[in-house]
């Protein structure tokens, strides 16, 4: 429980039973790399079934912030609640799309065995993989429309490929919340909408979407909710509500041209 | 030629054998991390710590200088780490930083101490001594099965046997943990790995299986079997369980190919001394990579970095 330990304490009156209809709850989350807080004194509440976009500048801690809540980086402070149980407990509810350039696809590894990389949990270390697990790998596969790859060693992939397998690799690990980082960057037409229509049938099915997302042109289209942050957070809500001119000027700190800001036909204050 | 191979040239084959498969195993996934150096770097550090423990135990006895050198090497590790952190600097340059800091301290201490009635220098220390680790005991073939003459046999042959069985075994029960945290180590994160751990596990059975392999065949070997055999095989498929098999195969090859053509090789070019086992089979091995690097099927490869 040492991950409850250092939660602020005029916060302890949202404890964990109140959350647990939450799929993703953080409390007062602190991370930083160095001198410099990367992410400042977060709070984020994910409603269930919801679509959330994070948005935020370049270096406003929109990965970090998936990072710490995962575990992949630590936090110096704060605490995270997933469906109202500390993340060691609720490892098996979460599955999780890192950004693709963060591994090697030269690994020497074809697409059928990414995928089998999502079902590890419930492998164990020495289950073998047997004809039902390949049968979901496939299913997983063609979900994202990459069946017919499934033998191909990953760098022989485009880029959009590789994220779909990554999306399917996610698919795999049959969970509640799906948690990615950046999807939709750097890959064709194809794969984005291959990508957005997974997650809008994981919507349909009950599920939760997190992702972080970098294409304000989109946001309205593909998300329901929203979460802008610049180190701090700056707002949290509904889209039709949150996602308005004011909290973009403040998140993107001014920099966000004017010509963006007609393409997103925002009403303005 | 059955008695006098089975004395002069089963053993040293046979050892060099299991230290290049020892070797090799770990250096699968070292070389996948980018961490290929750390062989490199274990094999220097192993010097300092095989120093102390004999400082410290008054004799050579191989399983404390075994603990000493995987000590140093965890040490190593994590002043390596520390450097990273500190310093700022690249990895490779950490490395770099730490064995020849580790290395140089060592030399400085075995010219410090009296260590000149044991085999313990610096020359041993990098060609080991692969050819004096003869089965005097051995008449022929039927000693294999002559207790009398097994109980004879070096006991280097016993020791790097466990090592090699111990990193086999530790490939193949780790197999998913290290195969996922070395492609993905957040993904391995999230799923609720210890990847720190996972890599530490690596490096600590790289570490013993260089101390091990140090003893007998000396440290060029060592660095050659971790990097070669493995390079090698990635450039042979594109599957990792592939792979590992391939670099096996390519660690037995050059030890074989290597004592036997350091052996018999320059006598038949009409020369009359033997070269150094370890420095041929460690050439062999380099050969090895050369070729698979100019004819192996997967050496070129879309997603392979344009340096690499």
């Amino acid at each position: 429980m040492a991950e409850f330990a250092d939660t602020t304490p005029g916060k302890r009156s949202q404890g964990l039973p109140a959350l647990a209809d939450k799929p993703l709850a953080v409390r007062g989350m602190t991370v930083s790399y160095g001198q410099k807080p990367a992410v400042f004194s977060l709070d984020m509440t994910v409603e269930d079934g919801s679509m959330t976009a994070i948005i935020g500048p370049n270096g406003a801690g929109k990965s970090t912030t998936l990072k710490a809540v995962l575990g992949i980086v630590p936090r110096l402070s704060g605490m995270v609640s997933v469906y109202g149980a500390p993340l060691a407990k609720a490892r098996h509810r979460i599955a999780y799309v890192p950004q693709r350039a963060s591994v090697d696809w030269d690994f020497p590894t074809r697409v059928i065995d990414v995928v089998l990389m999502g079902m590890a949990r419930e492998l164990g270390l020495l289950g073998l993989v047997r004809e039902r697990h390949r049968e979901r790998a496939f299913h997983c596969l063609d979900r994202v429309g990459m069946k017919d790859f499934a033998e191909r060693q990953i760098g022989q992939l485009s880029g959009g490929q590789q994220q779909r397998v990554f999306l399917a690799r996610a698919l795999a690990q049959g969970a509640d919340l799906y948690l990615l980082d950046e999807p939709f960057a750097g890959v064709d037409a194809a794969t984005e909408r291959a990508i957005i229509d997974v997650l809008k049938s994981l919507k349909d099915e009950g599920r939760t979407v997190v992702a972080v997302h970098h294409d304000l042109s989109t946001v309205r289209d593909y998300f329901d909710r929203v979460m802008m942050i610049n180190v701090r957070k700056v707002a949290e809500g509904r889209v039709s509500e949150a996602f308005n001119e004011a909290n973009l000027q403040q998140a993107y700190g001014g920099r966000l041209a004017a010509n963006l800001m007609d393409q997103l036909q925002l009403g303005g204050h | 030629m059955g008695g006098e191979f089975v004395m002069l040239s089963l053993v040293p084959i046979a050892i060099g054998v299991l230290a290049a498969i020892a070797c090799a195993l770990p250096g699968n996934f070292l070389v996948l991390r980018r961490q290929a150096l750390i062989g490199d770097a274990i094999s220097h550090v192993v010097l300092p710590g095989i120093v102390v423990a004999f400082l410290v135990t008054g004799m050579v006895n191989s399983w404390a200088m075994m603990a000493g050198a995987a000590g140093a090497a965890v040490v190593a590790v994590m002043l390596i780490e520390l450097i990273r952190r500190l310093g700022r600097i690249e990895p490779g340059a950490a490395m770099g930083v730490a064995f020849t800091a580790l290395f140089a301290f060592g030399v400085l201490l075995l010219e410090q101490s009296d260590t000149s009635s044991v085999h313990l220098d610096v020359q041993h220390a990098l060609y080991g001594n692969l050819e004096s680790l003869i089965w005097v005991e051995a008449t022929g073939w039927g000693s294999l099965l002559d207790p009398v003459a097994l109980a004879g046999l070096p006991p280097e042959l016993p020791r790097i046997a466990i090592v090699a069985a111990a990193t086999l075994l530790y490939t193949l029960l780790l197999w998913r943990p290290l195969k996922i945290s070395t492609f993905d180590e957040g993904f391995a994160r999230v799923l609720g790995m210890r990847t720190n751990l996972i890599g530490l596990s690596l490096v600590i059975m790289a570490a013993i299986a260089a101390v091990a392999a140090f003893d007998a065949v000396g440290s060029i070997i060592v660095i050659a079997m971790f990097i070669c055999p493995p390079a090698a095989a990635r450039l042979m498929t594109n599957r990792l369980e592939v792979q590992v098999l391939w670099s096996v195969a390519f660690a037995v090859f050059s030890a074989v190919i290597g004592y036997v053509l350091a052996g018999y090789g320059p006598l038949w070019l009409g020369g009359e001394d033997a070269v150094s086992a370890a420095g041929m089979i460690a050439t062999v091995s380099g050969l090895v990579l050369a070729i698979a690097a100019l004819y192996a099927p997967h050496r070129k490869r879309s997603g392979a970095p344009a340096d690499a």
